[in-house]
């Protein structure tokens, strides 16, 4: 692999994109479920949903620094490493990056101080809404880094124009723009799949103290919370998932035969469960395949033709092999998610899951599970819209800085692998002293209770 | 009025905005290591913990806004910029971090580590910020094609240099001024003993800086002549400057801190002065230079921004004087703190 500026710059923006985003989900997630939990608390005033929604601020807040401290270099990233690509889309994708800042992350930002310093500052009432809003600054980021990324899988609401005698894609239409035919499906899945990782981590950590039976009453209340919530959100992803790759079917045909590693057209078209794409005999090796499936996920019959690689020129192909894993793992890691929590509800409703210590065992580790299938169901829309970076108009390799020498990315990227490496050691350690130190009693009037062992 | 003008003055109001809201918390970082013990630091990091993060969003709005107003400026700027840009990253990275992580354990050595962070980085960041303006005043080689044609250690001129400096002093006087209204007794007094320090070293740089801009950047004055009222911005920056010391002097903190405030909005207004109508000046060829004109997005774009800007921004302003109020008054340290 030769290390030129468009391969550095592309193992940066992944190295940064991927640590940025184990925490975004957490941070949307979590922040539904602590509405969920001041809510309680406020309607049955039920001092424990109080004690949780304390204990959860606190890890939120580390979180959300991490995100806000990594969150800003992929906004600086755009025009350090992919200069090019932003004098092609600026028109467009700037008013998109512009309105996240001033309708998302003021508002997140700014009552975050009320949730995690306000708790003796404001009434009761304002810190919930202080906490509501910031549940919805989390949505709202959500929503326009979305937009932005669905327009470049299928652009729409433009024109390209010469400008100074270079070519960029100019806004006829912003609505067009905002809802871009991927742009709500999308949406949907994105932030279902922030919600399992937020009900995981919430499951995870409370799980856990039922285990080592500690804060029986809270973890109890939390586990029943985040396993409801969790498989709610768990059942409906594939739902959303299936909506998202019919529109890859119609938009972007090459990902979807990326995806499923259809090298030929067929009709009827098969899914494949398993399989080894083989690039150099064009076919999937060791093939596990449901006979027609793909047809009827695609067109809803059993019959009809998908489109497979060999329907387009080579050099507007996306890498097979990854695509294809990177998509399947995604899928595979949702379904057992979703087979967990859906078991874990069930044996909820039926009392049985604080003794089920197998389940429970399953549920502390589902948290990574489910940042995995979120990183990685990112790089499969990625990888899989390879080689453009706006789909059809802009290919990748054309896209990078020309000001920057290789050297230079060299340099920032090795800085940020050291620097991320330190970061994830030490939130990792903050967070488990927090989960160590555990949830604090709530105090009675009167004096403060010290923890029973 | 033109829509390229709107969005440039615009620009100068986010870019003021982080200046002034951002400048304390900088400036507070700067101090941070002349704080004695735990609790002092504790007190300085408090200071600011609910405030900094909101702050640091008007950074993120304006470069968002440069990026959607005037791509073709963000895109020169950022990848010409780019070790200083990443260095500037890397600092506002460890800034924002080490206020949450020091707080998370008690041992001495983890939170002296997290305190020489969080100082450094906030020195880097305020030095970076005016590098950037300095070499903004002078212009860098931009090539025909509006690429940066010069090497990083171009930017390190002294010039440049002399405005970092500047900016830092600036900050740290700002945000020892902050910490005035912040903090009670013994620290107070030592607080302001700071500001007085802080005040001398930036009159002389900002006495320094003037001299040098005024003979080796003659453009600075251009349009001068053209737009006589300019010279108010030039009299409110005096003026704001020498209330100051008044302010200092009659224990008004507070006006103290608006003078300080209303000084940097002054100097951001003479920086956008300087290079109207241009964003990124070419010293190469004037004719190479970026400006409001051939960098800029259609007219749709700058409208429909001007739109969001319109809607947003008076939201912005509601929660920022809501949170604001909230956490008015001393820093008291309780559970919920650092």
């Amino acid at each position: 692999m030769h290390l030129d500026i468009l391969t550095l710059s592309r193992l940066q923006f992944a190295l940064t994109i991927m640590f940025h985003y184990l925490f975004p989900p957490l941070s949307i997630g979590l922040g539904a479920l602590m509405v969920l939990m001041e809510g309680a608390f406020l309607w049955t005033g039920d001092k424990e949903w109080e004690a949780l929604a304390r204990f959860w601020t606190k890890i939120f807040a580390v979180n959300f620094a991490m995100g806000v401290a990594s969150g800003i270099v992929m906004e600086f990233q755009f025009g350090t490493n992919w200069s090019t690509y932003s004098r092609f889309v600026g028109d467009v994708f700037g008013s998109a990056l512009a309105a996240e800042g001033i309708f998302a992350f003021f508002l997140e930002s700014g009552f975050l101080a009320v949730l995690v310093f306000g708790w003796d500052r404001v009434s009761k009432r304002m810190h919930f809404l202080s906490t509501v809003l910031v549940a919805l600054g989390a949505l709202f980021s959500a929503v326009w880094i979305v937009v932005a990324n669905s327009w470049q899988q299928t652009p729409a609401g433009y024109v390209l124009v010469s400008h100074a005698g270079v070519a960029r894609a100019e806004i006829t239409d912003f609505w067009a723009v905002v809802f871009n035919p991927s742009s709500v499906q999308r949406l949907i899945h994105t932030i279902l799949g922030a919600w399992v990782a937020g009900g995981a981590l919430v499951a995870s950590v409370s799980a856990y103290y039922v285990l080592k039976g500690r804060h029986a009453g809270p973890a109890r209340k939390a586990l029943a919370l985040s396993v409801v919530f969790g498989a709610a959100a768990a059942v409906l992803l594939p739902l959303s998932g299936d909506a998202s790759a019919r529109l890859v079917a119609r938009y972007q045909p090459a990902k979807l035969a990326a995806f499923e590693g259809l090298y030929k057209t067929a009709d009827p078209a098969p899914l494949t469960l398993v399989g080894i794409p083989d690039d150099s005999r064009q076919e999937l090796r060791a093939a596990v395949r449901v006979p027609g499936l793909l047809s009827f996920l695609v067109h809803r019959r059993f019959g009809g033709v998908v489109a497979g690689l060999d329907a387009f020129a080579p050099q507007d192909r996306p890498p097979v092999a990854a695509s294809f894993f990177l998509f399947h793992a995604m899928v595979g890691i949702g379904t057992l998610l979703a087979a967990l929590f859906a078991l874990s509800l069930w044996r909820l409703r039926a009392g049985k899951l604080y003794e089920d210590r197998l389940l429970l065992w399953g549920l502390v580790g589902s948290v990574v599970a489910a940042l995995a299938a979120n990183e990685i169901g990112w790089c499969a829309a990625e990888v899989g819209r390879q080689p453009w970076i706006v789909y059809g108009l802009l290919r990748t390799q054309d896209a990078v800085s020309r000001a920057v020498p290789a050297r230079h990315a060299l340099i920032s990227i090795v800085l940020f692998f050291v620097i991320y490496s330190l970061l994830l050691a030490v939130w990792l350690l903050v967070v488990s002293d927090k989960i160590a130190q555990g949830i604090e009693p709530p105090e009675p009037a009167g004096g403060a209770l010290t923890e029973a062992k | 009025m033109d829509l390229r003008v709107l969005w440039f003055i615009l620009l100068g109001v986010l870019l003021a905005g982080y200046a002034i809201l951002d400048g304390f918390d900088l400036g507070v970082g700067i101090l941070h290591l002349g704080a004695r013990d735990d609790r002092e630091r504790r007190i300085f990091m408090n200071s600011i913990g609910p405030l900094w993060d909101g702050n640091e969003v008007w950074l993120v709005t304006f470069g968002g806004a440069l990026f959607a107003a005037f791509p073709e400026a963000y895109a020169t700027a950022f990848s010409g910029f780019y070790l200083a840009f990443m260095l500037l990253l890397f600092a506002l990275i460890f800034r924002a971090v080490s206020m949450e992580f020091r707080s998370k354990r008690e041992s001495p050595l983890w939170r002296g580590a997290w305190d020489v962070a969080f100082s450094a980085a906030s020195v880097v960041a305020a030095l970076l910020f005016g590098v950037a303006a300095g070499d903004s005043m002078l212009g860098i080689p931009i090539g025909a094609d509006h690429e940066y044609v010069g090497g990083f250690f171009l930017l390190l001129r002294p010039y440049a240099i002399l405005v970092g400096l500047l900016n830092v002093s600036l900050f740290a006087l700002h945000g020892a001024i902050y910490l005035d209204m912040k903090t009670e007794g013994e620290l107070q007094r030592r607080v302001r003993r700071w500001t007085w320090y802080a005040f001398a070293i930036f009159l002389t740089l900002y006495l320094l800086t003037t001299i040098v801009t005024l003979t080796r950047v003659p453009r600075a004055l251009a349009n001068f002549e053209r737009l006589p009222w300019l010279w108010a911005v030039v009299a409110l920056n005096i003026l704001a400057l020498a209330n100051i010391p008044r302010a200092l002097l009659l224990r008004r903190a507070g006006q103290a801190f608006l003078s300080s405030a209303a000084a940097i909005a002054a100097l951001v207004g003479l920086f956008g002065a300087a290079l109207y109508p241009n964003l990124i000046v070419s010293s190469l060829s004037p004719e190479w230079s970026m400006t409001l004109l051939n960098a800029s997005s259609s007219d749709k774009t700058l409208k429909i921004m001007a739109l969001i800007a319109a809607c947003g921004m008076p939201l912005v302003l509601c929660y920022t004087a809501v949170i604001y109020w909230v956490f008015r008054g001393k820093v008291e340290l309780g559970k919920s703190s650092y």
